[in-house]
């Protein structure tokens, strides 16, 4: 037995990239930003590793740590959805599929939600929408910048109806922060779909994305059910929303600090605090 | 004419009395009685199978082919109707109807999805799908209500927006996106009927408004039944416990504070009686027009904001 678990432990040290399938250290990755050496593909990122990435060291400061969903539907298809609530938050440690902190970014201040797409798909239920609706009021109250960081398949089918409210009440919330006259950084990593593309993520002052991430209204295989062939190359890709005309910047890694504290500082200029 | 498998008992009856009656025409017979038994027996069948459908006949209803769609509630309801075209960037989006017009007096601006009455109609209406166009030819609309401060109602009728390589082209995504975001900032009364498929994000697009409505066998979700079953069951066999599990009709809805009111239906179904479903569509949109016509701006849009705001969060 314990031998099994050193075992595991030393297994985990080693990441395999999905797309070239080459092994790497942990502390390797790490420090190239989660970005294969090999292949240069982009590793998906949990919450937590996006904030060590992204903030400016020891600065953020998490809050409504403890929102989390209550099942009010009841919902159970295979599995009860309480059960699969149970298994993301034991692999997750979180509550939730989105973390809210106060904190400065290239040593710009402002609130900052990160999804996480470990968290049952970064989908959003009702209690999700409840923290964006909540962070967006934090910056309001604080009078800085809101960045939100969207890695989510969309709505949280087991929460029904109350999942797709969650896009007008997030909505609703930016507009409020937008008459206010702070600035609002949304930025999309792989993947921003379905719901939570079709509302705030879709809404920022600027909206910058990561490369190639898969960002779409529909899935791809929904759109090829109903138009019966299959997709162009680079569909509902970054590069392919950039050339379109529905993003502002594709953003490398190591640069998006720069890049959301050049924003915030330029549009938070003149705030009056 | 299309009738469901459990309408057909209802219409069988209805034959039996036309029958009768072009008997009684043609040969002078005295058949009061005997169609009286038959007309008591038809509406003791529909108040019995309507007044508990199970959600599987309510689907079937919500989406009945002779529905009334948004156009007929305009005949019905709206005056001196006109309706305008185009998003002024791309097209013409036939699956949205748009257009200006009077209820009772009061002058409206009126979005709504429309679906097409044959195979022909429907292939014309891309079966009530919409495309980025039509949700950016409502936001001009609203900014035109804004602007002339005319109070906007919607009817909502979709399986969904369109999922197709034109419409990721054009921005779906934001297109609906900036829907929900300009819909929450126009500064006139907005009141939404939900008429039939209220389905996922297509239908959010134009409901973002004070006061929802939901016609009693209409339903409203976050994916249609069928899609969640071959998400979640992994197979679409099971979208009447998807619909179940989902909670997608209008009492389920009104219990969880999604809707502010469930819309009373004809016996039998909107189909079967479009003035008197229409009737009772606008009594309910003119007296929350009186209500929120009555508001200043500024309380409007703080009652409107407090509506958003405070939704699902009383089930944290
Ligand atoms: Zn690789």
């Amino acid at each position: 037995m314990a031998l099994f678990k050193r075992k595991k432990k030393e297994e985990n040290k080693w990441v395999k990239c999905k797309n070239c399938s080459e092994t790497f250290y942990v502390e390797e990755l790490e420090q190239n930003h989660w970005i294969c050496p090999n292949c240069s593909s982009y590793f998906r990122i949990s919450a937590a590793n996006r904030i060590k990435i992204t903030v400016d060291e020891g600065t953020f400061k998490e809050f409504d740590t403890r929102m989390t969903t209550k099942d009010p539907l009841e919902f159970s298809d295979l599995k009860p959805y309480k059960d699969r609530l149970k298994e993301a938050i034991a692999k997750t440690k979180r509550k939730e599929a989105v973390v809210n902190g106060v904190c400065k970014i290239d040593n710009e201040p402002c609130v900052l939600s990160v999804m996480d797409f470990s968290f049952l798909g970064g989908s959003m239920g009702y209690a999700t929408g409840e923290k964006l609706v909540r962070a967006v009021e934090k910056a309001m109250k604080l009078k800085i910048g809101l960045v939100i960081i969207s890695a989510s398949g969309g709505a949280r089918m087991q929460e029904g109806i109350l999942s797709l409210m969650q896009m007008e009440r997030v909505s609703a919330a930016l507009s409020m922060l937008s008459k206010k006259g702070l600035p609002y950084i949304s930025f999309l990593t792989d993947p921003t779909t379905g719901g939570v593309a079709a509302s705030f993520s879709m809404l920022g002052d600027i909206i910058m994305a990561e490369p190639n991430a898969l960002i779409g209204f529909a899935g791809p295989r929904v759109i090829e059910q109903t138009i019966g062939r299959g997709l162009p190359e680079g569909f509902q890709r970054s590069e392919f929303l950039l050339e379109k005309g529905f993003i502002d910047v594709i953003v490398e890694r190591k640069d998006v600090p720069k890049y959301i504290g050049k924003f915030l500082r330029f549009f938070s200029e003149n705030v009056k605090k | 004419m299309f009738v469901l498998d459990f309408e057909k008992p209802i219409y069988d009856i209805e034959e039996r009395i036309n029958s009768l009656k072009h008997m009684a025409e043609e040969k002078g017979i005295d058949v009061l009685e005997e169609i009286e038994v038959l007309e008591n027996k038809k509406n003791s069948i529909l108040e019995e199978e309507f007044n508990n459908l199970s959600i599987d006949k309510v689907i079937k209803l919500a989406r009945h082919p002779n529905r009334p769609y948004t156009l007929d509630y305009i005949k019905y309801i709206v005056n001196d109707f006109t309706e305008i075209h185009g998003d002024r960037v791309f097209a013409d989006d036939k699956a949205i109807i748009t257009g200006f017009g009077y209820i009772d007096n009061q002058k409206v601006a009126v979005l709504g999805h429309q679906k097409g009455k044959n195979t022909k109609d429907n292939l014309y209406r891309n079966f009530g799908m919409s495309n980025p166009e039509g949700y950016r030819k409502t936001q001009r609309v609203m900014k035109l209500a804004q602007k002339f401060n005319i109070p906007i109602v919607t009817f909502v009728d979709t399986p969904g927006a369109y999922p197709g390589i034109g419409a990721e082209e054009r921005g779906q995504s934001e297109a609906i996106a900036r829907n929900l975001y300009t819909m929450f900032e126009t500064e006139v009364p907005i009141i939404v009927t939900i008429t039939g498929e209220g389905g996922s994000g297509g239908a959010l697009a134009i409901s973002g408004g004070d006061v929802v409505g939901m016609l009693e066998f209409s339903i409203y979700g976050v994916i249609s039944p069928e899609g969640c079953s071959s998400i979640l069951w992994r197979d679409v066999s099971h979208s009447i416990d998807a619909a179940n599990a989902m909670k997608i009709g209008a009492k389920d809805l009104y219990k969880l504070g999604v809707i502010d009111e469930i819309i009373k239906e004809p016996l039998g179904g909107a189909h079967r009686n479009y003035e008197e479903a229409a009737l009772n569509v606008k009594k309910f949109i003119v007296k929350n027009l009186n209500e929120l016509t009555k508001l200043k701006k500024s309380a409007l849009l703080e009652r409107r904001w407090r509506k958003w705001r405070n939704m699902t969060t009383q089930l944290l």
